[in-house]
């Protein structure tokens, strides 16, 4: 649905020239919330700003839905900009206007009538939960309560796309999951398609299909969540998944207890088998006592990923014939330490 | 006591010096109000990184606003008598005064409109631009209400200095309490005059004030 080929945007300083986005190709799909992750500085603000033209790229295309927004001027790229909506890190409501003006303010932009203002805006309160804050003004709201303004607002004129540049960083983590709850259930109710930016790892997680990592102005890493997640191939995006594993998942960091016997094993869980309830069988199948020793799983818009350290007591027969019972269960189990 | 010292006044007179004085400064602020503001939002408009960033339409804007500020206002109704006879046929009357006072109000004001939208957040234009707005949309519906009460507070001092200004004016032929209390006043050597025409004026004054306070308030969301 939305096509960038070989984007890039250098800024032209008076000392230098700053490459902020580097000949980027992606491809994001219909329905789908595509995450892009990086440090500061990365370019991620730059990218999406180059979605809607508010900046003007120095190379490459962007079509949505067919249509090179690159190539759009004047009228013609205001309308495309009606149907992308876009949220900010800090809301940019207009204070001077209550909350149901707000969400009412891109109908005025498209010259809607006031009748259909005024009921659109009942469904835009009612979708983000404002019920009964209509006539607030935004210095009267939460952060939270402000998001879900500026996300009703970019909302209102149906647009395609959805651009959230660093949506919850302004948030504290409860009020973050209420507000990535929301487009979650925006993603699924109006099947829009989301493009999100962030620097935190856990926001991926929570709510995205798929995931570009962001370096230097670069991708350098792209795939489904899942996947990257669990085979990180570059170093910054190591980094970023250490950032909600560390350090549970760390093996370094386990003080195996010499006394025991047994093997200690790493398992790791692919797609969905972190639900099954395949402790209990290894104990009730084989002859063989199980220590949880540490671990944890998170839960991705498309199944649990994580890992687990046990360990398994018992004859070196049993241990074996568990081990390739877990193997044949597709879940991946590597031994750590066998004494 | 109060009686006699009182009756050296016309108060006829005084009234229709009041009005005179009322009247210039309400027509001088809505006409500098509208002037100001244009020139304010260009100003804003034309620096660098804005809307319309436009080096040379901002220089001249900014050096013409600056050499009007600067002038005392007591030359600039003589530099502009010439103007004045050329538009009104006269260089007497309250009505008189009002090129001069409109001349010398709304490059002040102009200034206080473009330190008014500045404070505009940046973030706020951006967020409109991404919904399409175009940029008189941007202009009326979005740095306009926000700056609305800046644009208030500067209106209001612009208004106090106005009236002083129709004083001065009146000292020269405009009319208005300023006229009254040099002529029959200080020449006549009456100074009740003085002093009533003092208090008038600082009742005007006072009134303006409070209501541009009140309004400010009222308005301010922030
Ligand atoms: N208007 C601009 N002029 C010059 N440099 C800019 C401008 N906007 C962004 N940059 C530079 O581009 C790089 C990427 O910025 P940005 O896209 O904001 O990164 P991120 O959103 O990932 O933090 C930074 O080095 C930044 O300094
Ligand atoms: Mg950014």
């Amino acid at each position: 649905m939305i096509q960038l080929k070989g984007l890039s945007k250098a800024f032209q300083t008076k000392t230098q020239t700053v490459t902020a986005v580097d000949n980027v190709s992606l491809s994001i799909d219909e329905g789908e919330i595509f995450g892009i992750i990086g440090y500061s500085g990365a370019g991620k603000s730059t990218l999406v700003r180059l979605l809607n033209k508010l900046e003007t790229a120095t190379g490459g295309e962007v079509t949505i839905e067919g249509e090179s927004i690159t190539s759009l001027k004047g009228q013609s790229l205001r309308s495309a900009r009606q149907e992308i909506g876009m949220v900010f890190q800090h809301f940019n409501l207009l204070w001077s206007r209550t909350v149901a003006e707000n969400i009412a303010f891109p109908l005025e932009i498209a010259k809607q009538s006031k009748q259909k203002r005024n009921e659109r805006v009942q469904e835009l309160v009612n979708l983000v939960g404002l019920e009964g804050r209509e006539d607030s003004y935004p210095s009267q709201l939460s952060g939270g309560q402000k998001q879900r303004v500026g996300i009703a607002r970019a909302l209102a004129n149906n647009p395609k796309v959805l651009l959230c540049d660093e949506a919850t960083s302004a948030l504290d983590p409860k009020t973050t999951d209420s507000i990535l709850a929301l487009l979650t259930d925006i993603n699924k109710k109006l099947g829009l398609t989301i493009v999100l930016i962030t620097h935190e790892m856990h926001v991926i997680r929570k709510i995205c299909h798929r995931v570009a990592v962001m370096e230097s102005g670069r991708v350098v890493e792209e795939g489904p969540v899942l996947q990257v997640f669990r085979n990180p191939r570059e170093h910054m995006t190591k980094e970023f998944v250490r950032q909600i594993t560390e350090p549970e998942e760390d093996a370094s960091e386990i003080v195996f207890d010499e006394e025991e016997n047994g093997a200690v094993v790493q398992l790791k869980f692919l797609e969905n088998k972190a639900e099954q309830p395949f402790i209990s069988k290894v104990i009730r199948q084989f002859d063989v006592d199980v220590n949880i020793i540490q671990g944890k799983i998170s839960q991705t818009q498309r199944g649990s990923y994580g890992s687990l350290f046990i360990r398994i007591k018992g004859s070196s027969e049993e241990i074996d014939k568990a081990l390739a019972y877990l193997r044949e269960e597709e879940i991946e189990a590597e031994v750590m330490e066998r004494a | 006591m109060l009686n006699t010292w009182m009756e050296e006044i016309n108060w006829e007179n005084m009234w229709v010096a009041t009005w005179e004085t009322i009247y210039m400064s309400l027509i001088a602020v809505a006409a500098t109000f509208l002037l100001g503001t244009v020139l304010g939002v260009l100003l804003y408009l034309t620096d660098k990184g804005n809307m319309w960033e436009n080096k040379p339409v901002h220089t001249v804007t900014a050096a013409i606003v600056n050499i009007f500020r600067s002038i005392p206002f007591i030359i600039l109704i003589i530099l502009l008598i010439p103007f004045t006879t050329f538009l009104l046929g006269t260089m007497l009357g309250p009505s008189a005064a009002l090129p001069a006072l409109i001349i010398g109000a709304a490059p002040f004001y102009a200034r206080l409109v473009e330190i008014g939208l500045r404070e505009v957040d940046k973030g706020v234009i951006e967020a409109s631009q991404a919904m399409g707005a175009s940029q008189w949309q941007i202009i009326q519906k979005v740095l306009l209400p926000e700056a609305l009460p800046s644009l208030i507070s500067g209106i209001t001092v612009t208004g106090i200095t106005l009236v002083s200004y129709t004083a001065m004016a009146g000292v020269v032929g405009g009319g208005g309490l300023g006229n009254l209390a040099y002529q029959e006043g200080f020449q006549r050597n009456n100074n009740e005059v003085v002093f009533v025409a003092t208090v008038l004026i600082l009742v005007i004054v006072f009134i303006l004030q409070w209501i541009g306070d009140i309004w400010t308030r009222q308005i301010d969301k922030r």
